[in-house]
Order: structure tokens, then sequence, then C-alpha cells
């Protein structure tokens, strides 16, 4: 798949973000006022910051709102809505917090609860997706609510459970590889039942056009895959193994910014390899798997 | 509303020959035609006489070889375009409700003036049926031609989507899949029809009729085995030729 930077972008910051918000709805820590303000601008900035990225690559932003009113069938839409009920409910909260040093739990368990609604539904709008059997499993969800558990854990300050969520996190990436790269083998999707041609084996002899087009450039990108295993490794150390190494150091706020910095750039190149990675099974009709 | 209906009333649908399909594109050049001036935005095409054209098409014809065990290589030609499954995956990804499949007739269609343009339903169609026009920037698939054949301003044999219309080869057939007795479904049950792709589990109402086999010609001639082989040895000039390249350095083996 096209890794489109708007979208990337999106799903890292977005996930950090509502991984922060589900902390700090749940009390973690439980700051008030000016340093209850910082944490929130961060969370806010970070998710409600993503949401605005991912309406640059609509091709009709204008019509946004329209994606709010069919939450029965599409995760997308469902997104839409767990993302402003989310904000909504935090910012209620943060106003306790930060202006009346108040604790309104209720509204933050719930704030906490619809954060995680909303890193799941993130995560079904592409484990949904049969035509790309590398993003359809299970493991797509608990990948994205691990990663955003660990990445809030460590915004939040959380040194003590950061490490061992980042661990898992880690772990969970490291599956969602191994099983992804036979995915599509495994799927039985083949240019065999996507032609039904079965008489011998069949070969893309000649493309319906000349130049590309939008299912090529949308759908059967290959050009970063030959950097792949060097690009695992950079993401497994920079999203992962550092800062885990920089949390077991007596904590300072630096090495928390520099934990924080390194994990965010390990996370954007795990995600573009997410995209890049994803075979769609329509690059079959053009020989291109 | 993007929840699939759980009927359709009819199953109108294609039902395309590969063993006919000549592959002269023809199909391909009037959907772009009709499509462009009839329903809906128009398909674009961007630098289309530049050094990297690039259209929007709704119906596109690849071209396969298939080599079978023994036998000669097979070229097949392969149209496709929006199956109008019945089990759409497109249509319950949309977000917006643009998206939606006809409870009358089974045609998947997309309102444009509801599409946001994300392009989830093009990620989600296993086919590639649905391309996002680049200069629109919504999302364009197979309308059936709907607009044609229900059209009553139109003569009655031209009321049938436009690339069945236009087929020089008779490889397209349209009508209603949903009746065992239609003209489609008793050439898809003649000609053992198929789904494409049905572990995708999409339930596709077009059907394709796959290429026949093709005569065995093993032997030309039962004489053959017996004929003098027509190549000889070189003699003259050429014989000289042969021989003098043979001694040079490398020559003969």
């Amino acid at each position: 798949m096209h890794p489109a930077p708007s979208i990337i972008l999106f799903t890292t910051l977005s996930g950090l973000g509502f991984g922060l918000l589900a902390f700090l709805g749940l009390g973690m820590p439980g700051a008030t006022g000016w340093v209850a303000f910082a944490f929130f601008a961060i969370g806010f900035a970070l998710a409600g910051g993503g949401l605005v990225a991912s309406t640059f690559h609509l091709g009709h932003p204008e019509r946004a709102l329209k994606a709010f009113t069919q939450w029965r069938t599409s995760w997308l839409s469902r997104e839409a809505w767990t993302s402003l009920a989310t904000l909504s409910v935090m910012g209620l909260y943060a106003i306790g917090r930060v202006f009346f040093d108040a604790s309104w739990q209720p509204l933050g368990w719930l704030g906490a609860a619809l954060s995680v609604a909303t890193v799941y539904c993130t995560a079904m709008i592409y484990t949904s997706i049969k035509a790309v059997p590398r993003w359809n499993t299970g493991l797509t969800p608990l990948h994205f609510l691990t990663l955003s558990a660990g990445g809030g854990a460590l915004l939040a300050g959380e040194v003590s459970l950061a490490a061992p969520l980042l661990a898992l996190a880690a772990a969970v990436q490291v599956l969602v590889w191994m099983q992804g790269d036979g995915a599509l083998a495994r799927s039985g999707t083949t240019m065999a039942s996507a032609t039904g041609l079965s008489s011998g084996a069949a070969r893309a002899f000649e493309p319906p056009h000349t130049g590309t087009n939008y299912l090529l450039r949308e759908m059967v990108h290959v050009v970063g895959r030959k950097h792949s295993r060097r690009l695992r490794v950079l993401a497994l150390i920079l999203g992962y193994g550092l800062p885990i190494l920089l949390l077991l150091l007596p904590f300072t706020h630096w090495l928390g910014l520099l934990a924080m910095l390194t994990h965010i750039l390990g996370i954007l190149a795990a995600r573009w390899l997410f995209f890049a990675e994803a075979e769609h099974v329509v690059g079959l009709y053009y020989g291109k798997r | 509303m993007t929840e699939l209906p759980t009927a359709t009333d009819r199953k109108l649908g294609l039902v395309i020959d590969l063993d006919t399909c000549v592959g002269c594109h023809a199909c391909v050049i009037s959907c772009k035609g009709w499509n462009t001036e009839n329903y809906g935005a128009p398909l674009s095409d961007t630098d289309p006489y530049g050094a990297d054209p690039s259209g929007t098409f709704l119906n596109r014809v690849h071209s396969y070889e298939v080599q079978p065990e023994d036998g000669a290589a097979q070229l097949v030609h392969f149209p496709k375009s929006c199956l109008h499954c019945d089990n759409a995956p497109c249509v319950t990804v949309c977000p917006t409700g643009a998206s939606y499949k006809r409870v009358e007739d089974g045609i998947v269609l997309v309102n444009e003036s509801d599409c946001i343009g994300c392009g989830l339903c093009a990620w989600a169609c296993p086919y590639g049926a649905r391309e996002m026009d680049a200069v629109e920037k919504v999302m364009k698939k197979c309308t059936l031609c709907v607009d044609r054949i229900y059209n009553e301003n139109l003569p009655e044999e031209d009321r049938e989507p436009v690339c069945v219309r236009t087929c020089p080869a008779g490889a397209r057939h349209f009508g209603d899949l949903g009746d065992p007795d239609s003209e489609v479904s008793q050439l898809v049950a003649a000609r053992g029809g198929m789904d494409l792709m049905p572990e995708q589990g999409t339930a596709p109402v077009n059907k394709y009729l796959p290429p026949r086999p093709r005569d065995q010609l093993d032997q030309v001639d039962v004489l053959a085995p017996y004929l003098e082989p027509v190549a000889q040895e070189p003699r003259g000039f050429l014989g000289w030729l042969d021989r003098a390249l043979d001694q040079m350095p490398g020559g003969k083996e």
C-alpha cells in the first residue's frame, strides 16, 4: 500500500495522544493546575492534531462531517465518533483538573475507556480489509493497543509502567512481522484464483495500460521493501530498545524527552513499513506480487 | 446506507467470455466515452500527451499468458470491471453512505456528492474495481450503465451497458444472474462460469467463462517421422565458411 505521509503521521501521533489521554484519565499522573495543563495540551495536540492531519488526504475535506453517519458498518465512521467523544469527555475532565483542582474521576474513567476504543477503531479500519492479508489479523488491534499503552505510559511519565509495556509492545511488533511475512501466501489468494485461469501457470503478459494508474500508485507500492530488514532493526532499536534503556537509567526530564523522541522516530519507521509492506491482492492482476 | 441488503430483487451483472475476448479494448474506450459524457463526474486524464500519462477507467483489459503442462502457451485477454458483489466489502467500509448496493437490481453505486474521497472503498475492493478520479477527487466505479439500461430515450437495443453493446466479438453478456432461467444464467451453467477470488468471500455477481481447451496438435502428419530432414550439411562456400570458422580458436568444441 502507498505509505501516505498524512496517514503515517496521523496514526502514529494520534495513537500516542490517545494513549496519553487514557493514562491521564486514569489519574496517572494525578497532576492539577499548570502541570495538568501541560499534560492535557500535549495529549490534545497529538490526538487532535492527528485527526486534522488525517483530513489532509481526503479528496473532499469539506464533506468530512458526513463521515459520522455510517457507524453501523464502517470502522472509519466509528473512529470519528469515538475520537470526538474522547476529546469531549477528556476536555471536561481536563477543565476539572486544570482550573478547579478537582478530579472528576468517573469522567476520567469514561475518557480512558473511550481512548482505548478509539485506538481499537483505528486498528479495525485496517484489520477489516480482507484484501490486505497482512492486516487482516487479530494481531493488528493488539499491536495498535499495546503500542498506544507503551507510548502513552512513556509520555505520561509513568516510568515503572512504560518499560514493561514497551517491551510487551516490542514483542507484539516482532510477532506482527513474523506472521505478516507469510500472510499473503496463507490467504489462498493467488494469481490463479484472481484470474480463474487454472489450465496452466498464468503470467501477466501485458498490462491494461501503458502508463501508471491509481491502483498501482495506491495499492501496488513495491519500492520500500528492499530496506525492510534494516528499517525493522532501526524501528526496534529506536522505538523500543533505546526508550526502555533510557527509562532504566536514573530519571531526568531530559532523558525522558530523549526517550520520547527516539520512540516517535522508531514508530514512524515501523508505521511506514506497516503500509509499504502491506500487499494488496489487486497486485496479483498486475503480476506484481 | 452502507448496510448491505440481505437480498436483491434482481442481480444485474455481466458474463464475460474469456474464450471469445480478442483484447481489442473497445469496451474500455466506449466505457470511458459514455461515462465521461453522462452520469456523474467525468473520467479525467492527466498529462494525456506528456511523458507520464494517467487516467481514470472503470473497465480495463489485462492480458495473461497461460502455459499448460504440455501444449502451446495460450494468450487470454481479461476484461475487469466492478463485479457488483452480493457481499460487497467496498460498501460496508464507506463512512459517509456514499457507497450503496441497490435493493431493486443489486447494482453497486457511488453517490458522488456524498463522497469525501477517503479512498477506503478502493482499499477494500480486492479486484481494483474502484479508482479515485485525480481531478474530481471522488471515487469512480462501473455503474453497469444505470443511465442506459433504464433509459427510455434510447432505442431498445441500446438499453444495455455500453461495453456489452460495443463488443465486436460478443464476449460480453448482460442480464439478470439472479434468475436461473435468464440467458446469462444458462450461459454460466453451460460453460462452467466462475467467480474471481471466491476465497475473498465477496460473492461476485459478474461471472467469467473460462477459455475452452485448445486442440492438441501432437503430430502434423502421420508420415512426418519418415520425411528427410530439410537441413543438410552445408556445401560450397557456406561449407567452406563453416569449416573455416570451426578452425578458429574456440571454434569447435
